[in-house]
Order: structure tokens, then sequence, then C-alpha cells
């Protein structure tokens, strides 16, 4: 069958089951259920710490076939996911399925687990490195799935995504199972991501390396959810954690990109008080947040709140008070969860509050403006962040496909090419986010507004913006790279990418 | 236009590629300090593709050869003059140089079919003997269009120290410029070397224009804004231009030979300057018509 996107879906998939095509990014609102959670109660004086993560497991009756979850808080320094991975196969436990957030260079031991059936199934958001690399030639037994932010939350709480048990990858737990992410050595600031697994898996273990006397303060994911506490030597590598500062680009392009995206946010009559924002923490996107910073100080402009996750360069923003609220479900840097720890406006947030569709409202929906990136843009403005330009996962949505639905002006900053290929192409290798939720694509060369958006279109006729049709930049972008081969795949489906709503947006097959 | 002229190394294709994006009003594809000996020939070939396939989008394209004291110099000229950039940059200019590279590029015009004429020259004075002699480098070919002051050299061949400051540069600025408004041609003023201090690169681009200069030389991309921004009209400026060119239509309309603005005399050497910012204002989009 074709979905929405003009995309060839079978009806079923072997490992996956059948499949709901994607019919729109706004098709599935309305009325919706979630599922309920079994839990064993705690009584007076049971004690919740174990000894190993092995224990761990054999106190959550771990066997063939079960779901465990993991947050991506620690990013590429996480030791959690490989810990318990390893005592996964040294039990001999087979047919397991990894739920987690994201996956990063640092989980190639998986591969191995992958490679001898220990796991067969992969739910994430966003996967790079030697795994991203293992599913993409087809070893994984079943398609993995992929997920938004706010899909992943949405799946969990719908029970799509049932979650046998859940590690809480801690930075500080106390002895009753408080934890939060602003202390402790392995501190990486807000732990949004783990939040709907707390509160929908049938098990709960926080792995610390900051095990505190109860009760911890501040407390993010509270005892009501933990079942037990396992006390290791780290949970995480503090470099690849968090960066010490993020940095705005100096790359002269990129800056070109970000003043051309700052004056479309400027002539897009958004920027005004109560302005709303998020941007990633690339360099170009960044730089984007710089421009802005500079046009709302020179225009005494007071913004609402900026979302995400958050970088040392939003923060900065926020104190010198051009942000009045700060919605954070990941911090990218040091300064940020230092912020996050000492100032009660830079709020928390769980998966859920920032990107689910089917809950009574998202971060999302509340936004202005989102900068977004892409490794590929076509004509009908479907982007692709999810595969490279030799067609391996190399990323995910992310956030991507919640912020550029929820926002009311979603802007892609790209280069109009990369190593030598164009960015701008017909039809991408795979769509991630849809055509009709993004309005903009920003280039060094020019800019496209999305023909949808004649609102946009007519506001700015007037403007002195480098304006083109999407096709326009295409052939811009033709004339100095020339037009590349289309990449040839074979017939397996490694992925499912499912939109936010659950419906499937587009598969993935497995590289030549 | 010259307000900003951005160098770009030669043999940097991704650079090259980019170049017309950056928003300077010239390119200075560096064939001479940018590129070492051993990718003379490369970075050579590389010019001459990119002058040839890439879309300058409106940007001058020049390219700074060689000196011809060397073998490098005439296959510069030979090579690159035959993709017809719109001018070309001479080192340690000379009037003899000046005058060699006139004749060269009349014989590849001939030749090619080119109009007599059509390749610009801006002399690069960076040495005492070059400066002192500026008026009659600029007055040697019909070619020159603007002068490029290279202050690095200069002082180096002055054996005096270059600052931030640039007091030591006064005199040849003043000379350059002094020249180039006697000739009718554009002052290029010397690139401000330390490209992460852009509070002291804008104090050095409104010294320079204070005193004349129409233009500045940029090293990197980021210097670009400020540059265009000091070398553009004000709106103080372009306010005053108006005011200036309505205040000589109505004297026109009333028949008055003189008049005056704000109690003060309007000559014809002020109107003139009055006209070259509305044009200079327009050329750069800051005021429509």
């Amino acid at each position: 069958m074709i979905n929405a996107v003009k995309r060839e879906i079978p009806e079923y998939i072997e490992g996956y089951g059948k499949v709901k095509p994607f019919m729109g990014a706004y098709a599935n609102y309305g009325e919706v259920t979630r599922t309920s959670i079994k839990l064993k109660s705690v009584k007076p004086g049971e004690n919740k710490i174990l000894s190993s993560i092995k224990e761990a497991l054999l106190k959550c009756d771990i066997k063939d076939g079960m779901t465990v979850s993991f947050h991506h808080h620690l990013r590429n320094g996480d030791y959690v996911l490989n810990m318990v991975l390893e005592e996964i196969a040294k039990l001999g436990v087979k047919d397991i399925t990894v739920a987690a957030s994201s996956i990063f260079p640092c989980h190639a031991p998986m591969v191995e687990h992958i490679k001898n059936g220990v796991v067969t199934k992969i739910y994430t958001n966003y996967m790079s490195g030697p795994v991203a690399e293992a599913v993409s030639k087809g070893l994984l037994k079943y398609p993995a799935i992929m997920h938004t932010h706010g899909g992943r939350a949405r799946a969990i709480e719908s029970g799509d995504l049932h979650i046998d048990i859940a590690f809480i990858a801690a930075p500080t737990c106390d002895t009753y199972g408080n934890i939060n992410g602003v202390e402790g050595k392995s501190a990486c600031g807000s732990l949004g991501y783990a939040i709907p697994d707390a509160m929908y898996a049938d098990k709960v273990v926080a792995v610390t390396d900051n095990l505190v006397d109860y009760p911890a303060c501040p407390i993010e994911i509270s005892q009501e959810y933990v079942d037990y506490i396992v006390k290791v030597d780290e949970i995480g590598d503090p470099k690849g954690i968090v960066s010490g500062t993020t940095r705005i680009t100096k790359d002269p392009v990129g800056l070109k990109i970000a003043k051309l995206a700052a004056q479309l946010i400027d002539e897009s009559g958004l920027l005004k008080d109560g302005f709303s924002f998020q941007t990633g923490a690339g360099g170009t996107s960044l730089a984007v947040a710089a421009y802005v910073k500079d046009i709302m100080k020179r225009k005494n402009i007071k913004g609402s709140f900026a979302a995400g996750g958050i970088t040392g360069y939003i923060v900065e923003m926020f104190e010198e008070g051009l942000f009045r609220v700060l919605f954070d479900v990941q911090c990218f840097d040091l300064k940020a969860v230092e912020s996050y720890k000492n100032n009660r406006a830079h709020q928390g947030m769980s998966a859920s509050m920032y990107g689910n569709p089917h809950n009574k409202g998202a971060v999302v929906n509340n936004l202005d403006v989102m900068i977004l990136g892409a490794t590929e843009i076509d004509t009908d403005f479907n982007v692709n962040v999810t595969t490279g330009s030799n067609g391996v996962i190399m990323g995910g949505s992310g956030g991507h496909s919640d912020t550029a639905a929820g926002s009311k002006l979603s802007i892609v900053v790209t280069q109009l090419t990369k190593a030598r290929l164009p960015i701008i192409v017909d039809s991408v290798t795979t769509v991630t986010t849809p055509g009709e939720t993004i309005d903009a694509v920003v280039t060094e060369r020019g800019i496209a507004i999305n023909p949808r958006r004649t609102d946009l279109l007519e506001k700015l006729k007037d403007s002195n913006l480098p304006l083109y049709s999407i096709e326009e930049l295409k052939a811009m972008a033709e004339k100095l790279t020339g037009v590349p081969e289309k990449i040839e795949f074979e017939d397996k489906i490694v992925a499912v990418v499912e939109y936010r709503d659950g419906s499937v947006i587009d598969v993935l097959r497995q590289v030549r | 236009m010259r307000r900003s002229m951005l160098f770009i190394p030669g043999n940097n294709p991704s650079m090259i590629q980019n170049a017309p994006v950056l928003g300077a009003d010239s390119i200075i594809l560096d064939l001479e300090d940018a590129v070492s000996i051993d990718e003379k020939d490369s970075a050579r070939y590389l010019v001459r593709n990119a002058l040839l396939e890439i879309d300058f989008s409106g940007c001058e394209r020049v390219v700074r050869i060689n000196s011809i004291g060397t073998n490098f110099g005439y296959d510069d000229i030979d090579v690159i003059g035959r993709v017809k950039p719109d001018a070309l940059i001479i080192p340690k200019a000379t009037e003899e140089a000046v005058e060699e590279v006139d004749d060269l590029l009349s014989a590849i015009e001939r030749e090619e079919g080119f109009k007599l004429g059509s390749i610009k020259i801006i002399p690069l004075i960076e040495t005492a003997i070059g400066l002192e002699d500026v008026f009659n480098i600029v007055k040697s070919s019909k070619r020159v269009v603007a002068v490029l002051l290279g202050a690095e050299d200069l002082t180096a061949d002055m054996e005096i120290k270059r600052t931030k400051e640039g007091e030591e540069i006064f005199y040849a600025r003043s000379k350059v410029v002094s020249v180039c408004k006697a000739l009718k041609v554009d002052a290029i003023d010397t690139p401000f070397t330390d490209v992460n201090d852009f509070e002291g690169l804008r104090k050095d681009s409104e010294k320079a224009k204070l005193i004349g200069m129409t233009g500045k030389a940029a090293i990197n991309p980021r210097q670009i804004d400020i540059i265009n921004e000091v070398f553009s009209p004000s709106k103080d400026d372009i306010e005053w231009a108006k005011r200036v060119i309505l205040a000589y239509e109505e004297a026109q309309r009333e028949g008055k030979g003189v008049f005056s603005l704000d109690g003060k005399m309007v000559d014809a050497p002020i109107l003139q300057r009055a006209k070259n910012i509305i044009e200079k204002a327009k050329a750069i989009g800051l005021i429509k018509g």
C-alpha cells in the first residue's frame, strides 16, 4: 500500500506485525486509551537495595523474550546498557527486546549480542555507530522500530511498547529509590526521557554510582516507581555524558545560514513578546539562537520559553531575561546541568510532556519556532534524518517530527551541498518527518518556503530575503554537484520508521 | 563597489565554492601567499576551473597572481587571463610590473577575442618604493581600478613594528588615499589580521574610512559583515544626502545658483558627495530606486 508520503509500505511486516499506514501528521488525534500498570507493592521494612545487576535481573524474573528499556541521558558515555546486556547474556537469556531511547557508538558491545541471538529486536528513537550499522546490514533478527521522542512516550503509555524491566541510569539515588540527575559524578541534568519508562514498566531498577541517604533532594523520579536499586562503581564516562561547553559554529557558511534563518524568524512576525523557541545543539542551530538573541535584545523582546535539549547558550539567553522559563528534557552541557539544578524556572519535562501527540497537550504544541537539521530534504519538503548518503542508519527522529508537527514555524537549516552531495533531492531515501510539517528550508544560497504556507509567503512577499522555490534550490545544488546515483537496497526490511502517532511513515531496507 | 574584498586560498576547493555566498563585494582568489610552492600549479588550474564553472552571483572575481619576478607569475597571467577574471592583483607592484602585466593582458585579450582593457588591474602597494611611486603606478595603466594597501609586507620592508592601532601606517594610508582620490580609483585598506578581534576590526575599519579609504580587504569571512557595515553609508549619511538633494532640486526650481542647508552653504563638491552616497546606498540595497 502507499501511505500519505507516497511510500510503498507492506500491509504486514514479519517480526513487526500489521502495518498502520501514515495518513497525515494530524490524522490520529482524538480519544485514546492508556494501558494499565501491574506492580508489586512494597511493605514497610522491605529493602530495595540489591548487590548486583545480576541479582536485579533474577529478582525481576528475567526470561527469554522480555523487553528491557534504557534512557540516553548519559549519551555516548553510558555504561548501563552494556553492563545489563552482559549480565543477561551470561545468564543464557535469549531473544531480548532492547527499548533504548537512543543508541550511541559506546553501545558497540550490543552487536555481539545481536549476532548471538541475545538481542533480537530494538526500539529506539535515534541510533548511530556500530549497532546502527549492524541493523542496516540486516544482522538483527526482527526489524528495528524507530520512534520519535514523543512517539516513544505514546507507545509506552498506550501499551504498544510494553516494558518488562526498565533500567534507570541514576546519577544520584537514595536508599528507597528517589532519583535525580543533578548530583553525583555522573550528573547529567534532566531525566525527562526516563520518566515514561519508570511510570509504565512492570519492574524498575535504578542503577547508580551515587547512593545517598534517604531522602534525596531534589527528586525527579520518585520512590513510588522504583522496585530495586543497584550500586555500581560507575554508570558512565563523564567525558561522554556532557560536553564542557557547546559552541556556536565558526564556519562562515553555517553562520550565513543561521543569519538568514534569524532574518526569516524576524520577518515571520512570530518574534515578539511571548516568543517560544527550540533549537538543537549543533553549531549552526546554536548560531541561529545567537542571531535571534541579537534581534531580541535590539527590539527588547521578552520570550516565554525555550525547550528541548538545553544548551549553555540557551541558558545564557534565559539568564539574560530573554526567556521566562526553560523546559528541559535533557541537558547538553555542564552549564545547562548547573542551571537546571539551581533555577526553579529551568523546569524539567518528561518525554511525554515534551512531544507525545496522545496526551492532553505537549509542550511542542506551544512552540513558535523550531530549528531543525536534515541529511536530505525532498521537493515535497519531506526530511530524512535517519539514513546517511550510503543508506546506512546514522540517526533518527529524536524530537524532529514532534517539534516539526507542533511548532508554528519549523525551519530546516542545512548547507545546500554536503561532502559533494546535494541535500535537496527529488525523493529522500527515508522519510523521517513529513513535508506537511516543514515550513521552510534555509540554505546558504537561499530560502524555500513550503507552498502550503500561503500565509507565510504572503507575509514575506515584500521582504529582502532570497526566496526561491525548492526546485530552484535543488537545481542550484545539482549545478554544483551533479545528480548522484540512487542507492540500491536488498528487499529485506531492517527497520520500521513509526511516525509519532504509531503509524508507519517508512521502512528501511538492508544495505548492499 | 568594493567595500569588502575577501581573500580565499586558491588551493581550497570548498572555500572557493562557497565564496559567493559570504557577502563580500569582491572575492580575491589567492595564488600567491596562501599557496605553497608545490601547489602553485594545481591551485592555478583550480582557480581557472572555478572561474569557468562557478556562478559568483555578482561578486567581483579577482585573482592575486604571483609576482612577475617569478615564473609562476607569468604562468598565472597566461592561464587565468584566458578565463577572463574581473581583475588581477599584482603583488609588490611597481610601475614596470603594472606596464608589463598590461601588455600581457592586452595580448591575451586580442588572442581570445575579449574587449581590450576588460581585465582590470589592482596594484598591491606593499613596499616603500611602491608606496612612494604609487601615483605613477596607478597612472601606468588604464586598467587600474583600485589600489590595495598591504601593510604587513610594507612595515616589514620599512623595518617597523606593525601594531593593532596602526599609527605606523597613517602616512601610507593617507598617501594611497590621496593618490586614489586624485586619479579616481578605489582605495582598499590593508586586512586586519586578528580574526577573532571584531571590536578591533571595527575600530581599524572606521579609522581607515575616516581618512578616505573606500573599502577593506578581509582574510576571514567573519570579518565581512563589519567591513560592509562600516564602508556603507550610515542612515544619518543617507538622510543628510537626501536632504541636500531635495534642497538642490528646490534651489534649481527657484533658479538659485547657490543654496544653503542648515545654515551652511552647499557647493558642487558637497552636492557630488551627497549624490555619491545615494548612489552607493542604492547599489547596496539600502534604499530602493
